[in-house]
């Protein structure tokens, strides 16, 4: 580690969340500096452990558990527990932050909702996620991801026109709705460092993958015409030809926006030059396809060269493998090595840089309970089982 | 008290990435000003990339820009670069997305303003970071996806690697800016310093991946394979997808195989009673359940499915999804007038605080809509 001062040094998150959108707020804040601790079932701990994709494992957790919650701290506690819930309540009196993706109306039942805990501790920042909002008729859906892609029209913006909706491949909408959630809670922390006031943030994997569409739904509303995907090559149903992914003798190339003509001269394909740059939205599928026939006539380092030299905007699809060799990428040193004991795993860092240092932490995922004691020691320095003063 | 109030930033990015963080912070309560290239502004004005246009601007720069002051000036004229570096004196925050090299011509980079400002939080906003051989290459959303990987992980194992077709890279981009930015501005209210605030959009859509990439990295650099049919995530197993019904589509996300032959009276379903043939036979369940759906309505299936408590869900577009109470109980969508009196319907910011929903009804600003209205407010002098 780098001699920086995080910017959240001194900071205690408590994390009341299991899998994705909650613990990729709580990484987030450990990685800028925080002190994130789970708050976690005695026996059961975070589901996450237990959540494995390809079957990898770090001991008895999952490797992808251990991905998503490295530089944490773990502590546990029944909720359902008198006595353990008034241990937690003195922890939230010493918290600064409070994050939860719990299902609406578990935490009211628990005793832990933010009216009851603002009588705990006034300045609190109580951070919540919901699946659909705390409200209507799909407050008490699953709030997956994949659902929620289904259910925001984002799956109608991949593939081409007459593919069946395709959805992104990535857990999108727990990625963006932790983000959003960040940027509430720093938000939230700098006015209270002018007023001492508390804050409750909220917001929900479907408002957020709504944000994520704002310009295709700007579009929609002013426009009232559904957002069409392209039959050939889409990549953004926005946008007009030649923007888009195309095959070539040895691979791919994206093409993004640039001037018809030019394009034409670059490649030197002459059925292309017919086109004016007006047809571009018009006859995009048309165009696409001339295009497409053209570009297969050759290999992709042909093209980009040829592309790169007239000055338009083209790159080489690559998978993992080629990337991961590549300077270009090595250069960033995006990878980090993670310390768990017996066996090592590597991870990617944190993506901010903040006066010119790149933010490592060495710091594993915590074992069930690990930090019980410590936190007992550091934080929990009134009596146990005291009431807390109302 | 918004949580924000009082805090001053200089965007001077274009496009998408930087102007969608400077966007977040205008909705939580911060000033924004745009510093905009006179005669032509942000290119995102002028590139014609949508075909709806709202006043002779696309929509695109109405979504991204409400909410926002705009502040003309020839960074390359002597007086108005004297007045820009009056402006920093006085901002909180600067935002940049140009291309390396182009800040250190202007004389703006964040060694030159902080003798003007040693508290200015500096963000800055890149393609690929600033080394290597792409750094001089041009940071756009698709080319990113390109080089990434991401565009290996949706859609079916025949088709060619596809894009979201959503500007993905720019948004993440654009929340890791604003999050550095916030997390740098909460240590200047504790500590009393400056700092520089560095993305770019190589590591952020990296960060995107980071759970599938660390499986690339720990299990030998196997590459993602996607699955033949109805491909929700690589690395899931079935029923992970979307599938065709007599008059839709209908997602399935993570279930029991035999149970959800029980549900759907699809007795082909009974034999992978081993939970590993999830995955390794996702393709061939899969296929049964395609064959199985494709008869009847979605309404049908999500009868018997919700009851159930299947995680399941009716695929929709936008004219759908809009008709639905939940969503208008929402109130997702707001008005917001230009300075010129016109309105545009627009999405909100997607965080409540305290219960409420952040409303601005600030339109895009025209280019150089603010000038005097700033000069005066940070007594600029000529």
């Amino acid at each position: 580690m780098t001699d920086i001062v995080l910017p959240l040094n001194g900071l205690v998150v408590l994390e009341f969340c299991q899998y994705l959108s909650g613990p990729s707020a709580g990484l987030r804040l450990a990685d800028l500096g925080a002190r994130v601790i789970k708050i976690e079932h005695p026996e059961k701990g975070e589901a996450g452990r237990k959540l494995s994709i390809k079957n990898l494992w770090v001991g008895s957790d999952s490797l992808l558990f251990h991905t998503i919650n490295r530089n944490k701290e773990s502590f546990t506690a029944d909720l359902k527990n008198a006595e353990e819930l008034l241990t937690v309540k003195l922890l939230i009196k010493k918290a600064d932050v409070l994050i939860h993706n719990f299902r609406p109306g578990v935490m009211e039942k628990i005793g832990l909702d933010y009216s009851t805990v603002k009588q705990i501790n006034p300045s609190l920042i109580y951070a919540e996620i919901s699946g659909y909002g705390k409200a209507g008729a799909w407050q008490s859906k699953p709030g997956q991801d994949l659902l929620l892609q289904s259910i925001t029209g984002l799956a109608f913006a991949s593939g081409d026109q007459d593919d069946a909706p395709v959805p992104c491949g990535v857990s999108i909408g727990d990625n963006l709705c932790g983000a959003q959630l960040v940027q509430g809670i720093l938000a939230a922390l700098i006015r209270r460092q002018k007023t001492g006031q508390g804050a409750l943030v909220e917001t929900s994997l479907m408002e957020s993958l709504l944000d994520f569409q704002f310009e295709l739904l700007t579009t929609y509303f002013a426009s009232k015409q559904q957002p069409v995907r392209s039959k050939v090559s889409n990549a953004n149903p926005l946008l007009s030809a030649p923007y888009g992914v195309y095959a070539t003798q040895d691979g791919y190339i994206a093409i993004a926006m640039m001037n018809l003509a030019q394009l034409a001269t670059a490649v030197d394909c002459h059925i292309l030059h017919s086109y004016s740059q007006s047809d571009a939205f018009a006859k995009r599928d048309e165009i696409k396809e001339v295009i497409t026939q053209h570009i297969a006539g050759n290999i992709s380092s042909y093209w980009l060269e040829k592309l790169h030299a007239a000055g338009l905007w083209s790159m080489e699809i690559m998978d993992w493998q080629q990337l991961s060799t590549h300077e270009g990428y090595l250069c960033l040193e995006m990878e980090q090595t993670i310390n768990v004991p017996g066996s090592d795993i590597t991870t990617t860092r944190c993506p901010i840089k903040i006066d010119g240092n790149r933010i490592y932490s060495g710091t594993p995922a915590p074992l069930l309970g690990e930090h019980n004691q410590k936190i007992h020691e550091e934080i929990l320095s009134e009596p146990v089982f005291t009431q807390p003063k109302l | 008290m918004k949580l924000l109030q009082d805090i001053v930033v200089l965007d001077f990015s274009q496009f998408l990435s930087g102007p969608s963080a400077s966007l977040r912070l205008a909705d939580m309560g911060a000033q924004v000003i745009k510093i905009e290239k006179k005669g032509t502004g942000d290119i995102c004005r002028q590139l014609y990339v949508s075909d709806v246009m709202i006043e002779g601007e696309s929509t695109i720069f109405h979504a991204i820009n409400r909410n926002k002051q705009s502040y003309a000036a020839d960074l390359k004229d002597e007086n108005d670069l004297q007045k820009i570096k009056q402006l920093i004196a006085k901002a909180d925050v600067m935002v940049h997305n140009f291309r390396p090299g182009v800040m250190k011509r202007l004389g703006l980079t964040y060694e030159d303003v902080k003798k003007i400002n040693p508290q200015i939080i500096y963000g800055e906003v890149s393609g690929y970071g600033d080394e290597g051989p792409w750094k001089g290459l041009p940071g756009q959303d698709l080319l990113l996806q390109a080089i990434s990987g991401l565009s290996w992980l949706s859609h079916n194992k025949d088709k060619k690697p596809t894009p979201t077709g959503v500007a993905v890279v720019d948004i993440l981009t654009g929340t890791h800016l604003a999050q550095g930015l916030l997390a740098a501005l909460y240590r200047r209210g504790t500590l009393g310093v400056g700092a520089l605030v560095q993305v770019s959009m190589l590591e952020s859509i990296l960060d995107f991946q980071f759970e599938l990439l660390t499986c690339f990295y720990n299990d030998g650099g196997q590459l993602p394979q996607r699955s033949a049919i109805s491909n929700g995530n690589a690395y899931l197993s079935a029923p992970y997808g979307i599938y065709k019904t007599a008059d839709g589509y209908v997602a399935l996300a993570m279930g029991d195989i035999p149970l959800l032959g029980k549900i759907l009276i699809c007795n082909e379903l009974d034999m992978f009673q081993n939970k590993d043939e999830w995955f390794t036979k996702r393709d061939e369940i899969k296929d049964i359940l395609t064959r199985h759906l494709a008869p009847q309505t979605t309404a049908h299936w999500l009868l018997l499915l919700e009851p159930a408590g299947i995680w399941c869900s009716e695929v929709m577009n936008y004219d759908t999804l809009m008709q639905k109470d939940a969503y208008k109980l929402l109130q997702m969508e707001m008005e917001v007038r230009t300075g010129t009196g016109y309105a545009v319907k627009t999405t909100r910011c997607p965080v409540r605080i305290d219960g409420k929903i952040l409303h601005s009804a600030l339109g895009a600003p025209v280019l150089g809509e603010h000038n005097t209205q700033i000069e005066k407010q940070f007594s600029v002098i000529p």
